[in-house]
């Protein structure tokens, strides 16, 4: 299943729609990566709310993006990640080192336009 | 085989004597406790009323050799009196003392036939020593279990998630942390993260001593979760030994951030959510 991407402003946001194989991961990493200097994107959001489940392939997949994003000049931020999903992934050493996070999408375009403030 | 119906009946004419002297012997028993200042928890009358009923379980078991009743009466009897403050040299020391009493009583009976007070001797003792171990050892598991039941009292005081401000929590943790009250912490705060869309959350650890390296680890894994929820979290008030442990565990400090005390912590909350807290006027 393809992951829809939106575009709002300066802003990608890609929702996730359920749990991802494999290969619709590295789908959407390709698509977000091309886009986002095809329309000139300053910043990604990946809202991962609707995963129950995150495995190492998928956290590894989603830090991929972001720092794929930044060499290409956008900022990413993962929104979403339930509780128990966080917990999990910590224990399991995946912690999404130099990612940022957010609580929601809301929460995620604020901080995308704080930093979009602070480096005008 | 023969020795095992020899000592039987031996057993028998103990507790024949036993009977017999009830009541001369459990008055001297009682007399024996209060002279030793044992169960002082408990007034002169209760004490005799349960001084009957241990000595007749006490013949009941020597008679029967089954420990069974005994082991009830045990376990009911400490239910009545651990809430009381009853100690466990308290009730070995009146058992063993019932011991010493029914033994001189039979030193005095058989004085004039060292070899019959032998035997009966070699038939008491062992049954004794078995009633004695029956009763302390109902006794320390009857204040094990009373002991877990506080245990679980206490966890169930869970630790509250409150909020100071608008997307600032503080979570106080006072005692000790095992392994399955951090869990149940960390629950409480990552679902207290997402209710109240906090941003900041202060962790105060003044009031736990020490944690162990498992406890110390969990804590830096609920630090780096609620960092996903995009939270940041500060620890505050860590004891020189759980800094010790920290070190020693090899916690990445980057990822940490601590301040000394809870206004501290507060303080810089405050700073990363971007109020600023000053005085309006000199205190009145």
């Amino acid at each position: 299943m393809e992951v829809p991407i939106l575009k709002q402003g300066a802003v990608l946001i890609a929702t996730f729609q359920a749990a991802l194989s494999d290969a619709d991961l590295n789908q959407l990493r390709s698509a977000l990566v091309q886009q986002v200097v095809r329309f000139r994107s300053r910043g990604v959001i990946v809202d991962v709310t609707a995963m129950d489940v995150m495995d190492s392939f998928a956290s590894r997949t989603l830090r991929e993006i972001a720092h794929m994003i930044r060499l290409r000049g956008a900022e990413t931020v993962i929104v979403g990640i339930q509780p128990e999903v966080a917990f999990a992934m910590v224990q399991l050493g995946l912690t999404l080192e130099g990612v940022a996070t957010a609580l929601d999408l809301e929460e995620g375009l604020a901080y995308l336009n704080q930093k979009f403030k602070t480096t005008k | 085989m023969a020795k095992r119906d020899e000592s039987s009946e031996l057993l028998r004419e103990l507790v024949a004597h036993l009977r017999q002297n009830r009541t001369q012997l459990r008055e001297e028993w009682v007399g024996r406790i209060s002279e030793t200042r044992l169960l002082t928890a408990m007034t002169k009358e209760e004490i005799f009323a349960e001084a009957t009923s241990v000595y007749d379980s006490y013949v009941e078991a020597l008679e029967t050799e089954t420990f069974e009743a005994l082991q009830a009466y045990a376990r009911n009897l400490s239910e009545r009196i651990i809430p009381r403050g009853v100690e466990t040299h308290e009730v070995v020391g009146i058992v063993l003392l019932l011991r010493d009493v029914l033994a001189r009583s039979l030193f005095a009976k058989y004085q004039t036939d060292f070899k019959k007070l032998n035997r009966i001797l070699d038939a008491y003792e062992p049954a004794a020593n078995r009633i004695a171990n029956t009763v302390a050892v109902g006794f320390v598991q009857e204040r094990e279990r009373v002991i877990r039941q506080q245990q679980e009292a206490i966890r169930e005081l869970s630790t509250p998630v409150l909020q100071v401000r608008e997307r600032l929590l503080i979570l106080p943790i006072i005692g000790v942390i095992d392994p399955q009250r951090a869990r149940q912490l960390t629950e409480q705060l990552l679902r207290g993260i997402r209710t109240n869309r906090a941003k900041v959350v202060v962790i105060d650890i003044t009031g736990v001593a020490a944690m162990d390296v498992t406890v110390a680890n969990h804590l830096v894994q609920t630090v780096e979760a609620s960092r996903l929820l995009g939270a940041t979290v500060i620890v505050t008030g860590l004891s020189p030994e759980i800094a010790q442990t920290l070190v020693t565990i090899g916690v990445d400090l980057g990822k940490m951030n601590t301040v000394g005390d809870l206004q501290g912590g507060i303080e810089q909350a405050e700073r990363l959510l971007g109020y600023k807290v000053m005085a309006l006027a000199e205190p009145s």
